[in-house]
């Protein structure tokens, strides 16, 4: 067994390099300065650009405008730093412009607690833009997941060309722990679809289910970006049909492709009548917890989501099916839970969260399945 | 190239608006610079001024109000053969001035034409950062509690390497914007002009009157000879080709069977400046050198040399799921502020839990098994306290042993300090 020993921040900057990010710009926040400081070490030795924006919206800028230079770009930052990349992360949803936010999220409201953990923000990466075009939310639960879903994330926003978030959590971002490289699992990496056309480039001229295909700023074909609603040709459109045809593709382009975007990993335990649901730092303890409550004799089966958003609906009907009762938990006051019971009306839907700024021990998790 | 006009996408400004000039004065600027269209993009954002990259057939990056700066920045990182030109009114100078400032800062080499023409045409001639409090605006009274900034002072103190100020409708703005292109660095060019859909219907504004202004407050003239220095970019690549290499992450082998094979908890309580985050990392270090999956957590303040330094390590055969700390199965208490941080621990250890007390450090009553160890006696510094406390967990074989102790040092440290170190270790060995 060889062991290599990192915090889950060190991670998400491991990811990005193995999956080819050769642009980052952010802004120090804790807890996610580590992610910008790990960059700074890797990205100059391959010649890869790493700035410090003057504050969190100029980062968003430059990342926006890096990569539609065809650059992969990668930023990092914590709940108050979302709220100020808010409009860039509209502009980058609507115009169709890949990158990385890796938001290592901590207690909030508002500044909240710099070193406290929490899932604080997640409905607000869901939502936290105009228009209610999705986005993508990864989750990880330690530092192995941070580098393998960093690398996804990248896939994922090259191909769909919009915004992906990776989930984290001071918990994990800032926890060091060792895991093996031999086990990671790290997928063929996604390049965006180029333009190969013969025609002349159509900058935003793309199937109903796709992503345009890409070509960039500063490229011998001229390319036009817009942050305004835009028709194929990238110019401001006010005619309805239009509009609507791009409204929709943004959606469908993401909802078309469930099955390859929905990640999790799952313990069906046989002739157990609950299934426990969880994401991040806290299914680690909701595994230690259907463990301890094996050997009591009261099993459960758990499912861990790692694709928050869109929500896998088609995942959860389906591993819900057979179960009786459904417990989830979560570090917050209830957010994603309101997506489950949305999705699984109908079956009793139990829950346990904390908003305390400690990790929700395992003990906390059987008082909560045990007490049903 | 003729003209770089895009005949496709005719100017649509109100009669008599200067950016109808300013733009057939960027066109010529383009042909006379003789750069092809691929190599140059416009960056704009909100505002009449926002229009500007669609009349024009090179790229074109239009975002939201005040940021332009920063994608235009963005680019050029990524492509430092652009000629890249950003747009902006004097609205959206006002609502990005962290941008501005800090372009001015950076040197990059960019051209920014303030298209300033006293207020917010687009959204019915409310007052801007620029609007004179005299003027007649559709703020009502609010630009009369306020003065307007000087645009080009604010920019050649922020540090613009090229500042000139001229009227939008003079013959020679062409060569003053080739002028500011051609400069490698930071170019701001205000240009003045008449807003006739919203300002000039109020407030006596002529060519005139702009000729004068700008007699009044005389441009800077281009090049501002204090703030040359090298352009951004350059700079940039410089000092990043001058960074080390990459490094890999640093792998550790199973090497020793460790003393035993139980799960461990490790809390080490100490007070900033103890070194306890490296002792918590040797302890990592030597569990992974033992086949164990470790994981670690500090709490220590954001201040530096101030306050409690709590680690908190867990050591497992088993997958580690939960981080936090349940039952410990070592406690080192090696200062009263880390003890503070934690007492409650204290209480509910189990009588086979070894805590470590230095002789002056204060614990509360516990059930564990309390070793009492005198480091100052032994003339060991306070800084080597948490190092000595593993040497003496290695002397027992808790957790750890010497040899495995002895590798997480050396993997942890160079040859000098590694021999430091040992010193303290063979004090307690």
């Amino acid at each position: 067994m060889a062991s290599v020993f990192m915090e889950g921040n060190e991670a998400v900057a491991r990811g990005a390099m193995a999956a080819g990010c050769n642009f980052f710009a952010g802004y120090p926040i804790t807890p996610a300065t580590t992610i910008f400081n790990n960059m700074l070490k890797m990205l100059p030795p391959r010649d890869g650009v790493c700035i410090q924006g003057e504050d969190e919206i100029a980062s968003m800028g430059y990342c926006i405008g890096a990569s539609m230079a065809g650059k992969k770009v990668l930023t990092a930052t914590s709940g108050p730093g979302i709220s100020l990349y808010s409009e860039h992360i509209s502009f980058a949803i609507g115009s169709e412009i890949p990158l990385v936010i890796a938001n290592v999220q901590r207690l909030g409201p508002s500044t909240g607690s710099a070193t406290r953990g929490a899932d604080s923000d997640i409905q607000f990466m869901r939502w936290g833009s105009t228009s209610g075009a999705p986005v993508i939310v990864l989750a990880p639960k330690d530092a192995k997941d941070c580098l393998e879903l960093t690398v996804h994330a990248f896939n994922f926003a090259e191909e769909f060309r919009c915004p992906v978030f990776i989930a984290s959590n001071k918990e994990i971002g800032m926890t060091k722990e060792s895991f093996d490289m031999d086990d990671l699992n790290l997928p063929p990496l996604v390049e965006r679809t180029p333009y190969t056309g013969s025609g002349p480039y159509v900058p935003f001229a793309a199937d109903p289910d796709k992503s345009p295909p890409f070509l960039p700023i500063g490229g011998t074909t001229l390319v036009r970006q817009t942050s305004s609603t835009h028709g194929p040709d990238g110019y401001i459109t006010i005619d309805p049909q239009v509009i609507a045809a791009m409204q929709q593709r943004l959606h469908t382009k993401l909802t078309a492709a469930m099955d390859r975007i929905t990640l999790y990993e799952e313990t069906m335990v046989p002739d157990t009548d609950t299934l426990v649901i969880s994401y991040g730092i806290t299914s680690r303890a909701v595994t230690d917890a259907a463990t301890a409550l094996a050997a009591k004799g009261r099993p459960v089966s758990t499912l861990s989501l790692k694709t928050l958003w869109p929500v896998p609906e088609a995942l959860l009907v389906e591993k819900a099916a057979r179960f009786k009762k459904i417990v989830v938990i979560e570090m917050n006051l209830g957010q994603y839970v309101t997506e489950i019971k949305r999705i699984l009306c109908g079956k009793p839907v139990e829950f346990y969260g904390q908003m305390n700024g400690t990790m929700i021990p395992p003990a906390k998790i059987m008082e909560t399945i045990e007490n049903e | 190239m003729n003209s770089f006009l895009n005949t496709s996408r005719p100017p649509v400004f109100c009669p008599g608006c200067t950016h109808e000039r300013i733009t057939k004065s960027l066109d010529a600027a383009l042909i006379k610079m003789g750069i092809p269209d691929h190599k140059t993009v416009i960056v704009t954002d909100i505002g009449c001024s926002g229009l500007f990259d669609t009349f024009f057939n090179v790229h074109a990056l239009h975002g939201v109000h005040g940021r332009a700066l920063t994608y235009a920045a963005g680019l050029k990182l990524a492509d430092p053969s652009l000629n890249v030109i950003v747009t902006m009114g004097d609205g959206g100078m006002g609502i990005g001035g962290a941008h501005v400032l800090s372009a001015c800062r950076k040197n990059m080499d960019l051209t920014l034409i303030i298209l300033n023409n006293f207020n917010f045409g687009m959204t019915g001639g409310q007052y801007s950062a620029t609007t004179p409090s005299d003027a007649v605006v559709g703020s009502e009274f609010l630009n009369q509690a306020e003065i307007p900034m000087d645009i080009c002072g604010v920019v050649e103190s922020a540090g613009a390497s090229y500042v000139s100020r001229i009227s939008g409708m003079d013959d020679g703005l062409s060569d003053e914007l080739v002028r500011a292109m051609e400069h490698e660095g930071f170019s701001v060019v205000e240009t003045l002009g008449l807003c006739t859909g919203r300002y000039t219907k109020r407030n006596q504004l002529t060519p005139k009157v702009i000729d004068q202004m700008i007699e009044q407050r005389p441009s800077p003239g281009g090049v501002i000879e204090k703030n040359q220095r090298p352009e951004y970019g350059n700079r940039y690549r410089q000092l990043a080709k001058e960074k080390g290499k990459f490094s890999d992450p640093f792998v550790v082998k199973k090497l020793f069977d460790m003393p035993d094979d139980r799960r461990h908890e490790v809390v080490i309580l100490g007070s900033a400046g103890m070194r306890i985050v490296t002792a918590g990392d040797m302890v990592c270090f030597a569990g992974i050198s033992g086949g164990l999956n470790v994981s670690i957590k500090n709490d220590y303040n954001i201040t530096v040399l101030r306050g409690q330094s709590v680690s908190e390590i867990l050591l497992s055969p088993e997958k580690i799921g939960y981080t936090g700390i349940e039952s410990p199965t070592v406690v080192l208490a090696l200062s009263d502020e880390g003890v503070a941080r934690r007492q409650k621990i204290f209480a509910t250890l189990s009588p086979d839990t070894y805590v470590l007390k230095e002789a002056s450090v204060a614990i509360p009553d516990t059930p564990a098994q309390v070793e009492e160890i005198d480091f100052k006696a032994m003339k060991i510094k306070k800084t080597d306290w948490a190092l000595a406390s593993l040497a003496v967990l290695a002397k027992h074989e808790i957790v750890l042993n010497k040899d495995m102790l002895v590798f997480a040092l050396k993997s942890r440290f160079n040859e000098k300090v590694f021999n430091l170190s040992m010193e303290t270790v063979n004090k307690i060995l």
